[in-house]
């Protein structure tokens, strides 16, 4: 069991010094159920993005090629900017909005207060909960005439939360933010408790107050967490789809259709497979791209953070 | 960040230890406490709280107290909601998303774990070099992206509208972060064990059950109940790949109650806690293994 207590560094070095003792051929074939299931609904499909972007389908009737057809349609259409936009939106607020709050509330769990244990308990329960169940307790929740703001007379709760284009967004973000700032929490907190307690003794002994600590040692030494929690955060808001879907299926008029939305409601609604796999294809080189920059940005100099402690 | 700890500060230290100030591990800024982070945690946690506390509350009540009623006072708790519920049909969808978890959740952690053991153990070759480029270039496919290829797939297999066109697609996506999970818990199996049981004679397939799984349980643990959990979740597939109501999982079962009984607000409630209350068992029973498995996964 002790081996297994560094599980996601190290120690590849000790085990890899020693070449392996035979039997390199003899196991090649147990990646063969993996690679044929990934390859056939994930690498396949993604291909298949690709590919059928350049047809005419309509999910009954056969698949026609049809050129750059789709592509004209979904770049000329304002409807793409607008979903772009939405996407940048959902992603850009929910990223301000939960970055802060998880790195207080994950600093704050690493302390040692009594009824830490209790608030982790607590804080993990919304990451349980499907986003459909979500979507639909925040949508009975807000209701203005039946919701919690009317049941408590409180005006200030009893907006059209889910019926204003900016109040909408605004509530898709909170909501969001409601499922995943316990987890991004929990990675800061895990993250906080790694940095050597000798570095903030040093730091008291030199007067640096509270929040000069936090800013001179905390900060800097969860950089790679906050690069992590971020790619994680933008990537995945990227494909937020049940959540928006089940709370404003993109409404009102088109306010919170994101970009995944959009190439459901192309494809499965309007029944224009091509555009909304050409959508999809935007999609990938998205997240992807994303991906690859906020790497390239938590790649610099990935050994100063060892140097510290 | 190094500037803090001025050289100097080495002399100092000892000195300030015989205060007795006990090295108090957790609590890294000693006394001072942290105002506004315990501020937003307690807030957060209202945030939390409330909207589960409402719900349970509200699936108590009748249809009728729930207008006039205070939202967050019991009133006279009813469990006629729940009744209503479950005569719709609830235990044949809890048995769908039974099937779907189970059917997807068990072969993709075997299949990643024989994978992670093959990658890790199998060195050299290309063929498996690529192979884990391939699982690690998966992690970056978002399942949205490429639903539409699958739903077409699944059309050709003559699979749509069936639990099975749920569960193959589950299993590929599970694929790549489990691999990836378990091939970082394999590789840290001391080679010297598979040496000395390659001596006895034993071959890759038996070490593969009787040394790296019985070494690697808690990050298989850790994983199927991730996986699972994911899967269980899940609303996009069952929504483009199943039509008749029979075959619905929970998820689906749930927004489409939500549809037909939208005003019936108690009813709703009720069905959110009963597709939830399974999980939250769950989580009762496996929540330090799953704590502890994602903290290692994410743990730098």
């Amino acid at each position: 069991m002790t081996a297994l207590a560094p599980p996601a560094v190290s120690s590849a070095q000790t085990s890899r010094s020693a070449p392996a003792a035979g039997g390199h051929g003899r196991v090649w074939w147990m990646v063969l159920p993996a690679l044929i299931m990934f390859a056939g609904f994930g690498i396949i499909p993604l291909l298949g993005v690709l590919g059928l972007s350049f047809t005419t389908w309509d999910t009954l009737g056969v698949i026609k090629p049809s050129g750059f057809d789709s592509w004209h349609q979904v770049l000329t259409d304002p409807g793409l900017p607008h979903a772009l936009w939405v996407t940048f939106e959902i992603m850009a607020l929910s990223w301000l909005f939960q970055t802060p709050v998880s790195i207080l509330i994950g600093v704050f769990l690493a302390g040692n207060q009594r009824y830490r244990e209790f608030l982790a308990v607590l804080y993990f329960i919304p990451l349980l909960l499907s986003a459909a169940a979500i979507a639909i307790t925040y949508k009975a929740l807000l209701d203005p005439n039946f919701g919690l703001g009317a049941g408590l007379g409180l005006g200030i709760l009893q907006q059209n939360w889910l019926g204003e284009s900016g109040l909408a967004l605004a509530t898709v973000v909170f909501v969001v933010s409601w499922q995943f700032i316990p987890f991004h929490s929990l990675i800061y907190q895990g993250a906080v408790r790694q940095i050597p307690v000798s570095m903030y003794e040093a730091a008291q002994l030199d007067g640096a107050g509270r929040v000069r600590q936090f800013f001179s040692i905390t900060l800097p030494q969860i950089k790679y967490t906050i690069i992590l929690s971020s790619t994680l955060m933008v990537v995945g808001s990227l494909t937020f789809f049940d959540l928006i879907f089940v709370l404003t299926e993109g409404g009102p008029s088109d306010a919170t259709r994101s970009l995944a939305l959009d190439m459901y409601k192309t494809g499965f609604q309007a029944n224009l497979m091509g555009p909304a796999c050409a959508i999809a294809t935007i999609l990938v080189v998205i997240g992807l791209l994303l991906a690859l920059l906020l790497r390239r940005l938590g790649g610099r100099g990935d050994e100063s953070q060892l140097e510290g402690a | 960040m190094t500037s803090v700890i001025a050289p100097e500060v080495g002399q100092s230290a000892q000195a300030e230890q015989g205060q007795g100030q006990p090295r108090r591990r957790r609590q890294p800024s000693g006394e001072r406490k942290n105002w506004l982070g315990g501020a937003v945690g307690w807030i957060w946690l209202l945030i939390v709280v409330i909207p589960i506390y409402w719900i349970v509350v509200t699936s108590f009540k009748t249809r009728a107290s729930y207008f006039i009623t205070n939202p967050f006072l019991p009133g006279k708790p009813t469990l006629e909601n729940y009744k209503f519920v479950i005569d719709a049909d609830f235990a044949s969808y809890f048995v769908n998303s039974v099937i779907v978890t189970l059917g997807a959740t068990v072969p993709a952690v075997i299949f990643s774990f024989m994978a992670a053991y093959a990658i890790i153990r199998g060195t050299g070759g290309r063929f498996l070099g690529f192979t884990n480029s391939i699982f690690l270039l998966g992690l970056a496919v978002p399942l949205q992206a490429v639903v539409i290829p699958i739903f077409l797939i699944i059309i050709k297999l003559r699979l749509y509208d069936t639990l099975l066109a749920i569960i193959l697609p589950s299993i590929a996506f599970a694929i790549p972060l489990s691999v990836l999970v378990l091939s970082n818990f394999i590789r840290d199996v001391p080679r010297e064990l598979f040496e000395s049981m390659r001596m006895d004679g034993a071959s890759e397939w038996t070490m593969l059950w009787r040394l790296a799984l019985p070494l690697t349980r808690p990050a298989i643990v850790t994983v199927s109940i991730y996986q699972g959990l994911t899967i269980w979740n899940n609303f996009l597939l069952p929504l483009i790949l199943i039509q008749s109501p029979e075959q619905r999982p929970l998820p689906l079962a749930l927004w489409n109650f939500q549809g037909q009984y939208g005003v019936n607000v108690p009813a709703i409630a009720a069905s959110v806690v009963l597709t939830t209350l399974p999980i939250i068992v769950l989580y009762a029973i496996g929540r330090r293994q799953l704590l502890s498995g994602l903290t290692a996964g994410f743990g730098k």
